[in-house]
Formats: structure tokens, sequence, C-alpha cells
């Protein structure tokens, strides 16, 4: 059977059953559709709570970037699961004891302050839009291969997936269609991976295999992977090559930017009892952790086997003849990818080869000279690829690479979706209900809930025409804004009850503008390409560090202003007190439940 | 409020402080661990561990791949079986 025909049959087939399980279990209420009725079991929420989380950024773009960078890029992996332990300890049981429905619902009551409850709305909108930017990134990448488009029209439908597909449930329905999506992606992230780990190291587990023996070359798989790539001039796969500093405010940007995001957070308010929102986020992080073990090994394995797909004769032999990228099946994936623009080959020298090295290489510039090679000639090889076009470079069956797609997508649609209901359900609930029209009926609400999503999604796909960066890199700006932002005044509102109505405020627009500010001179204002002032690189941005790890700084920034102004001002009133003294104890959840 | 047989441990208001108390106490333990596999193993105390070979690289690589990502595992599963304790403990658990 074609391929083309195989991924269509995946894709359709996945489809149907969520959007049938969204049907089946739609919400009726604004209660059901904000929280599922607080009726979920931990492990459930768990599960569905992983599919929300782990995006296309996860699943298509994040392998890739510890492929073609190793080491330093375990930000990732250490940066978007260490937030669970935060979020299990700091926030999740305590907004769950609280028992409402948003997350500028607490920032509103415990700050006594509408001015505060906007200001929170503002923080979550602009950190959820900047994520669905990059899933619209990766949707594109997705659509754009498996239904053989240029990557635009790819964007354009994936938009209108995600809209059809968002607007037709609520919490409920995307709860148990996003067990079903979990299911679905770890199957097609991990089974790619036991085959290509079984093929390269004999072991059928991949995180095991990652540290094992490679079975061609009796070395260890990193030992090899390090020695092919030196040898063609790129840095050592395990080396520390980047910037400590960065490194280090990478991931803690990410890892408080997890426990800040409005998306996962009120999964926990969707538990029936404060001690399942600990237990919830444990869950949560097992479901995560099987991904995220496994995608170290995927990136390594993945980039050993494009070299020796490049280099069939060895580092030191010939490299790949074009003819035979034209006419062996072993290649088929690089006529595929080509079309779609993300890969791109050309042989500069015309000796009929494509010789892939790192031609910024002084000692790979020698070697070129002498051999007659006029640079690189892998031209093009866009990150967010390796994890889709993985299974064919290691010659896998149809059914896997058909499975791949079903997954890639269901990574991106289930994350989507919960960021729009976050974004739909800050504007309905809070804005329009908060302060426009307290009076609005059930239907309006839900009726200016859905039009939020529509709006939201025109926003993010205009702008994911021309993304900030790749998938995993644009989610991970969002990041740097909840971690700016949200995290600290969530945090301050259940562990001081020192800090104020005016406190919040100015903390949260201070660290939100300073981040959202930092980020626009380095990556373009809007996002918008060639508008920014400084370079995105560590010699060249302003206060040396990229823009990536400037959350963690806003972060800083957010606590400080908020005690400042906290202090200088009255105090909390005791009925605030009150209130943050019944948010630390579990009992009476029940009755916070009650209230709705 | 109570009908169990448990210690008294003084009134609501005493029992909610020590409560609270006792969260900080393992929060911080928690969090130190946290900090020591992740950015302490995995990123700046990875030179002092490239003596210890592991497949192929060091320590301190597999804690930034995986090693810390288990630890995180472990730190929340300990955290919501310790305050299940501390909940029943000073009896402000859910009813």
């Amino acid at each position: 059977m074609d391929q083309y025909v195989i991924n269509l049959l995946f894709v359709g087939a996945s489809f149907a059953l969520y959007v049938g399980i969204a049907i089946w279990a739609r919400a009726g209420s604004t209660a059901e559709f904000y929280a599922a009725s607080r009726g979920v079991h931990p492990i459930v929420n768990g599960a569905a709570t992983a599919a929300d989380w782990m995006s296309a950024a996860s699943f298509i773009s994040m392998a890739g970037l510890i492929a073609f960078v190793g080491y330093d890029n375990s930000s990732y992996l250490m940066g978007w699961t260490g937030g669970y332990v935060l979020l299990a300890m700091l926030l999740a049981p305590y907004l769950r004891k609280f028992g409402k429905f948003t997350v500028p619902e607490f920032i509103g009551e415990r700050f006594y302050s509408p001015t505060a409850r906007m200001v929170g709305v503002l923080c979550l909108i602009v950190a959820s839009i900047t994520y669905v930017i990059g899933q619209m990134t990766g949707v594109g990448v997705a659509f754009s291969r498996f239904l053989e488009v240029s990557n635009t029209t790819g964007l354009l439908i994936g938009a209108a997936v995600v809209f059809f597909y968002a607007v037709l449930g609520g919490m409920k329905g995307v709860t148990y269609t996003q067990v079903a999506q979990y299911i679905v992606l770890i199957l097609a992230f991990t089974i790619p991976a036991v085959f290509i780990s079984l093929q390269l190291t004999g072991n059928p587990v991949p995180p095991l295999g990652l540290f094992s023996e490679h079975t061609a070359s009796g070395q260890p798989l990193l030992a090899r992977l390090n020695d092919v790539i030196t040898d063609l001039g790129f840095d050592k796969y395990t080396a520390h090559g980047g910037n400590t500093l960065n490194m280090v405010l990478f991931t803690l940007s990410l890892m408080i930017g997890t426990a800040g995001l409005p998306h996962v957070i009120i999964r926990f308010f969707t538990v029936p009892k404060v001690s399942d929102a600990r237990l919830s986020a444990g869950w949560a992080l097992v479901f995560i952790a099987l991904l995220y073990l496994t995608a170290p090994a995927v990136g390594a394995m993945a980039r050993l086997n494009i070299t020796d797909l490049m280099w069939p004769n060895g580092t030191d032999g010939q490299a790949v003849q074009i003819e035979t990228i034209q006419t062996s099946p072993k290649y088929d994936w690089m006529k595929t990818w080509q079309e779609t623009n993300l890969l791109g080959f050309e042989d500069k020298n015309g000796d009929g080869r494509i010789q892939y090295y790192n031609d910024q290489n002084p000692r790979m510039q020698e070697i070129a000279a002498q051999n007659g090679w006029e640079g690189n000639e892998l031209t093009k090889f866009n990150r967010d690829i390796l994890v889709l076009a993985n299974p064919e470079i290691a010659n896998l069956p149809g059914w896997v690479i058909g499975l791949v797609a079903a997954g890639g997508l269901a990574a991106a649609l289930s994350t989507a979706a919960g960021l729009l209901l976050a974004i739909s359900g800050a504007v309905s609930h809070d804005l329009v209900r908060g302060a426009i029209a307290p009076n609005i009926s059930e239907k309006g609400e839900l009726l200016s809930a859905r039009v939020a999503m529509a709006a939201s999604i025109v926003v993010a796909t205009y702008l994911g025409l021309n993304p900030p960066g790749f998938a995993a890199e644009t989610v991970a700006l969002a990041f740097g804004i909840a971690a700016a932002s949200i995290f600290p005044v969530l945090m301050m509102g259940i562990f001081t009850k020192r800090v104020n109505n005016r406190g919040a405020v100015a903390g949260m627009l201070s660290g939100l503008i300073f981040t959202l500010v930092y980020v626009f001179m380095h990556k373009g204002w809007f996002f918008i390409p060639d508008t920014n002032q400084f370079p995105d690189t560590v010699a060249g941005s302003l206060f040396g560090l990229k823009s990536t790890a400037i959350g963690a700084v806003g972060a800083l920034v957010n606590f400080v202003v908020a005690f400042t102004v906290s202090k200088a001002t009255a105090d909390t009133p005791q009925e605030i007190k009150d209130l943050v003294d019944s948010v630390r104890s579990p009992r009476g959840a029940a009755a916070a439940q009650a209230d709705h | 409020m109570s009908s169990r047989n448990e210690p008294k441990v003084g009134s609501v208001e005493e029992a909610r402080r020590k409560y609270w108390r006792a969260n900080i106490r393992i929060i911080v333990w928690s969090l130190l661990v946290w900090a020591l596999v992740s950015f302490g193993f995995g990123i700046l105390l990875r030179p002092l561990l490239k003596g210890i070979e592991v497949g192929g690289t060091d320590l301190g690589f597999w804690f930034a791949q995986q090693g810390s990502i288990l630890v995180f595992i472990v730190l929340i599963f300990n955290y919501a079986y310790q305050m299940n304790k501390l909940d029943r403990k000073y009896d402000l658990d859910e009813q």
C-alpha cells in the first residue's frame, strides 16, 4: 500500500476516535466545560495532563534539538520534567483547595483586586498564545509532510482542524480525549525507538540502549557518536560546549514556567481531593517520563543513523553518491522531505556526491580544500523534522511511519486544545463574566469562550507562518513568560500573607514587561522577523543571556518588586489572611467544591 | 471536630501552624535534592563527576538526560506519601 494512504488511514482513524470521544463526553454545563465536574481519577488525570503537556515541542521538536546540539540541550529534559516537582509541592494542592475554575480567579481573590485578576488574564493570554504559535509550527510541519503539501498549506489545514476540534468540547470532552491521545502519542514515540534501539544496540529499551554498546563498532553508542561527528568537525555530543550560566537559567525558566502555565494548572482543579492533586502531579510525571527518557535515545540514535547514511563508507571514506540518493529506497526520506522545503541538499562541487560536514571548522576547511569540497552539501536540515523522519531514516515498516504521523498530530492537537481552553476560560469567565458583563447567561459565557478560541487560533496561525524559532524554542519562550509573570504571584499568594494587592499587580506587570521586552528585542517585536535590536546569541545579547534564559530573571524581578511594593503599602486585610490559612489546609476541600 | 483516637495536638490554629511548618520542612528538603540532581550533578558539578564512567560518557551526562527525571518522580510520590501522613497526624485531611 502507498505510504500516503497508510498515513491518511492512521491519522484519519485516530481523529475519528478523538472526535467520537469528544462528542460522547460533550460538556453540558459551564462547570463541566471548565473543570469536568471534578470527577476525574488521579491516574486518568495524570495521563490527560501528560497529553496536555507533551505538545508538538516535546514530540516533534525536542529530540531533534537534542540530536543536533547534544548535551547542552539537556535543559529541555530537566526543565520540562523538573517543573512538576514545583507544581506538586508549591501550587497544585493549594489551588485545588481554593476550588475555583481559573488561575486569574485565584489571583483576583487572593489579592482582593479585580485589577490583579485582569493583569492575570493578560499574562495568561500572552503566555498561552506564544505557546500556541509553537504548536502551529509543529502542526504545519506534520501536515505538510503527511499530506505532501507545502509548509504553509499544512499550517492552514492544521489551524482548521485545531479550531474544529477545540471548539467542540470543553474540559470534560477534552479530558477523556486526551487520555486516548496520550496512548496514541506514547505508542507512536516509543515503538520506532524500540526498533531503532534494537537495530543499533540489540537492547529493546531505548533509554538503556543509549548507554549500551553499538553492535556494529563494538564501542559504546555515545563514544561511537562522538567519534563520527568529531571526524566531521562537529562538537562532541556529550561535551558541554555552551555557556553554563545560560544553561542553568534556561533550565530554571523551563521549570518554573512549567509550574506557571495555566493550562497545566487548571488540570489540578479537576481532581476530587487535595491529596489527589499531589498524586496527579506524580502520575503525570510518570507518563511524561516515558517519553522524556526515550527522547534523548531517539536524538542520539538518529544523529548516528543520519551520519552513517551520509557517509556509508565511514567518515574517512567517500560520501554518499547522488545517484544512490535518487535510486536507493533507503534514501527515499530525503526526497520526500525535500518537497516540504524543510530538508535540502546540493552538490556544490559537482562531484556527484553529497559531503556533509561542519564547514565552519578550520580543520575541516583544510580537509575540504585538499579534497575539492566546496562547503557542506546537506544544506538544510530543519530540526523539527527529525522525529517524524526518524522511522523512514531507520527504514522501518510503513505502518510505523503512519503511527508516528498520528502521534505527532495527537501531541500538537491535545496541547493546542488545552491552551485554547485556558485562554477561552480566562476571557469568558474572568474578563466577560468577571468584569464586562457580570450578569451574562451561561449560554452567553460559553459563546464568548468559543469566540475567544477562534480569535486565538487566527492570531497564532498568522504568527506561526513566520515563527520566531523551531517549535520547541518558541514554546520555551512561552515558558519564560509564564515563569516571569504567573508562577511568582501564585507562589507568593500561598506562601506569604504579606504580599498585597498592589505588590501582586506591580510584580506581575514588571515581570511580564521585563521578559516580553527582552524577548522582543532579541526575537523581533511581536515576533515579526528582522525587527530585533540584538542578535539572540550569548555574545551579542543585551545581558549575555539568550531570550530563552531570561524568564528566570523576570521571575526574580517579579518577586523583588512584589515584596518591595507590599512592604511600602498597607498590610493584607484579615479575611485574606484567613483565606491563605484555609488554602494551606486540605480540610474542607469538598465544601469549597460544593460552592459551585 | 475530631472523632479520631489520635493524640491531641492543641488548638486548631496550633495544629495548622505546626502542620504548615512540617510541610515547609519537607518541601525545602525535597527542593534541595531537586536542585542537587539537576543543576548540581547535571550541570555545575558535572566536571567533578567526570571520572565516573557510564556507557561511553560520564555520570553527569546521565543525570542530565535520565537520572534527574527518575529522581523527580521519586520526590513527588514521596511528598504525596509524607503529606498524607501529615494530613492525618494533624487531623486536617479531607473527610
